[in-house]
């Protein structure tokens, strides 16, 4: 039988404001344990939580840019567990009346553009840290009421892959609003899954399981793709899916589940009677929407149109808001009306330099100008395209201006025909052979003289120039 | 609304709290008097009366993103019933 793959994700991002969600705790992740406490965050008896403004307005921008309808009325409720990570025995979270519901996210995934729901984006706060010795636990609360934003998906993701996809591009649109590092390494993003398999037609869902401990966006699509040959192989053979939740274990690429068996989760929520309701008005959550910067898809389709790219170079334009950013800024100062020039040296040399550093493209902190004259000499074949690249390394390495590096290493193109004319008779002379069989009309001897002239002239002739000059010279034309 | 010893025991299993059988049965008997009082709240009429969450009239409550000083790390642990360092130190957990 074929099954098909349904998965939901749950993304848990901590939204990047000064101060924690209920107090005034400035959050700093490098600082001492427990010195990023107060009374409020650590649940002594007869403090009051007031919840933060900005944190409010950030997770409202995120909910707007995955086009989620703004609840008019929401609310904080308590939800229970015990957990030494939890000082107060519960979170503050929402349950009933969350922030917002009902959007959705467009991801293209191997080629196709699709659409995922997002049943819903509430507030609540993190918990503490907890380390584990030989005889006991540690416990640092600085993370606990850290304000979170939890995104759940809709079933609507069918592979590992469209999940990865989702992921990043949930993402870049998140780094866009720059509300969160949006880190999984660092824990400021996280991600669980839902995973069941369906046989392929049918509208029930299987059985899932719950999977966890994932600390990369790789890590999600290999714990998923682990769990769909797992689940696949147990109902090709006849067992049942047990409802659990199974830990990703990255060192063994394998799930494994929870030992600690919990029963169904009871967390009986009630609404959390320290804090008062929101009513959220339709003109704040204007203000808000207008103010929202432009978010990837936009700026691919304006690059497009403004700059005549084509879609897959705009696509990886807009990767990074502040890469886009600095594109956008060199396409601008570069005269030409045809931008690809630019272009191809931004997604070309500049991004592989990027990508060898481990930088981003604006990392590299290459001088947009030097940039933009740099790729002038190319156009004006004053350098060949090696050289250039090579002249770009050192105008990372040493942040000396083209022209400078370009002069000091005696790069300059010999376009000069009276000097290159001198290089040509020589490599005829030597090479009557290759002459001979060009003269037969064996185009090919034709690149191999021209290679010989770039040889002699130590890769400074021009190219494009030596064949004209060497075609014009065997041919007599 | 009659509440069984098995309700009782799950609740309490619930808050972590550890119930002897004498106080099972006290519990017992006093949760259903607690909740057949409240139960008389069912005999009113509330269709002209609207939904609400907090009981008080107020709402949009919020502060501004300012950092305030926080604890010293002695002063958080200074109820602590145990201490390692500077962390608060609990019985081992597993996962
Ligand atoms: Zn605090």
């Amino acid at each position: 039988m074929r099954y098909q793959t349904v998965i939901g994700l749950e993304v848990h991002l901590q939204l990047s404001t000064k101060t924690k969600a209920f107090c005034s705790c400035a959050i700093d992740f490098g600082r001492p344990p427990n010195s990023g406490v107060c009374p409020v965050c650590l649940g002594l008896p007869g403090t009051l939580p007031v919840y933060n403004k900005e944190a409010l307005n950030s997770a409202i921008k995120v909910a707007l840019a995955f086009s989620c309808q703004i609840q008019e009325h929401t609310k904080f409720d308590r939800k229970n567990y015990f957990y030494p990570d939890l000082p107060k025995n519960y979170q503050i979270s929402q349950f009933d009346l969350p922030l917002s519901r009902n959007g959705h996210l467009e991801i293209i995934s191997e080629g196709e553009l699709k659409r995922i729901g997002i049943t819903r984006i509430h507030l609540e706060e993190d918990a503490g840290k907890l380390i584990h010795g030989s005889n006991s636990s540690l416990v640092d609360f600085n993370r606990t009421g850290v304000p979170l934003l939890e995104i759940v998906s809709e079933p609507d993701i069918f592979s590992p892959q469209e999940a990865f996809d989702y992921l990043t591009t949930l993402k870049n649109i998140i780094e866009y609003l720059d509300v969160s590092d949006c880190d999984m390494e660092k824990g400021s993003l996280r991600c669980d899954a839902n995973i069941s398999l369906r046989p392929e037609g049918s509208k029930e869902l299987g059985v899932k399981t719950e999977l966890k401990n994932m600390n990369s966006f790789k890590g999600v699509k290999d714990a998923l793709t682990f769990e769909v040959i797992r689940q696949t192989e147990l109902l090709e053979s006849g067992q049942a899916i047990s409802q659990e939740t199974r830990l990703w274990d990255a060192g063994k690429g394998v799930t494994v589940a929870m030992r600690s068996k919990e029963g169904a989760k009871d967390y009986r929520y009630f609404p959390d009677p320290d804090l008062t309701v929101f009513v959220i008005e339709q003109e704040a959550v204007k203000r808000i929407k207008s103010g929202l910067p432009e978010l990837p898809k936009e700026k691919m389709r304006r690059f497009i149109k403004e700059y005549g790219l084509s879609e897959y170079d705009a696509k990886i334009l807009v990767n990074s808001r502040r890469d886009a950013e600095f594109a956008e800024e060199c396409l601008r100062m570069y005269p030409g009306k045809d931008k690809k020039p630019v272009v191809n040296w931004l997604i070309g040399p500049l991004l592989s330099e990027a990508n060898n550093r481990k930088l981003s493209l604006c990392g590299l902190k290459v001088d947009k100008q030097e940039l933009i004259n740099l790729v002038g000499f190319v156009e004006k074949q004053e350098i060949s395209n090696l050289s250039a690249k090579l002249v770009l390394t050192q105008m990372i390495d040493t942040r000396k201006p083209a022209e400078e590096i370009i002069k000091e290493n005696n790069m300059l193109q010999i376009s000069d025909s009276t000097k290159l004319e001198a290089i040509i008779l020589e490599v005829i002379r030597d090479n009557e052979k290759s002459v001979n069989s060009f003269k037969e009309g064996k185009t090919n001897a034709l690149m191999f003289l021209v290679g010989q002239v770039m040889k002699r002239s130590a890769g400074k002739a021009n190219p494009k120039v030596v064949g004209d000059l060497l075609k014009r010279r065997l041919t007599g034309a | 609304m009659a509440i069984d010893k098995e309700t009782v025991k799950y609740v309490a299993h619930l808050a972590r709290i550890e119930l002897r059988p004498e106080e099972l049965d006290k519990l017992c008997r006093q949760l259903h008097d607690i909740l057949g009082f409240i139960d008389q709240l069912s005999s009113l009429d509330v269709k002209e009366v609207k939904p609400a969450s907090h009981i008080l009239p107020i709402c949009n409550v919020l502060r501004e993103d300012e950092p305030r000083k926080s604890l010293s790390p002695d002063k958080a642990l200074k109820n602590a019933p145990s201490r390692e360092g500077d962390f608060f130190s609990v019985p081992k957990i597993i996962e």
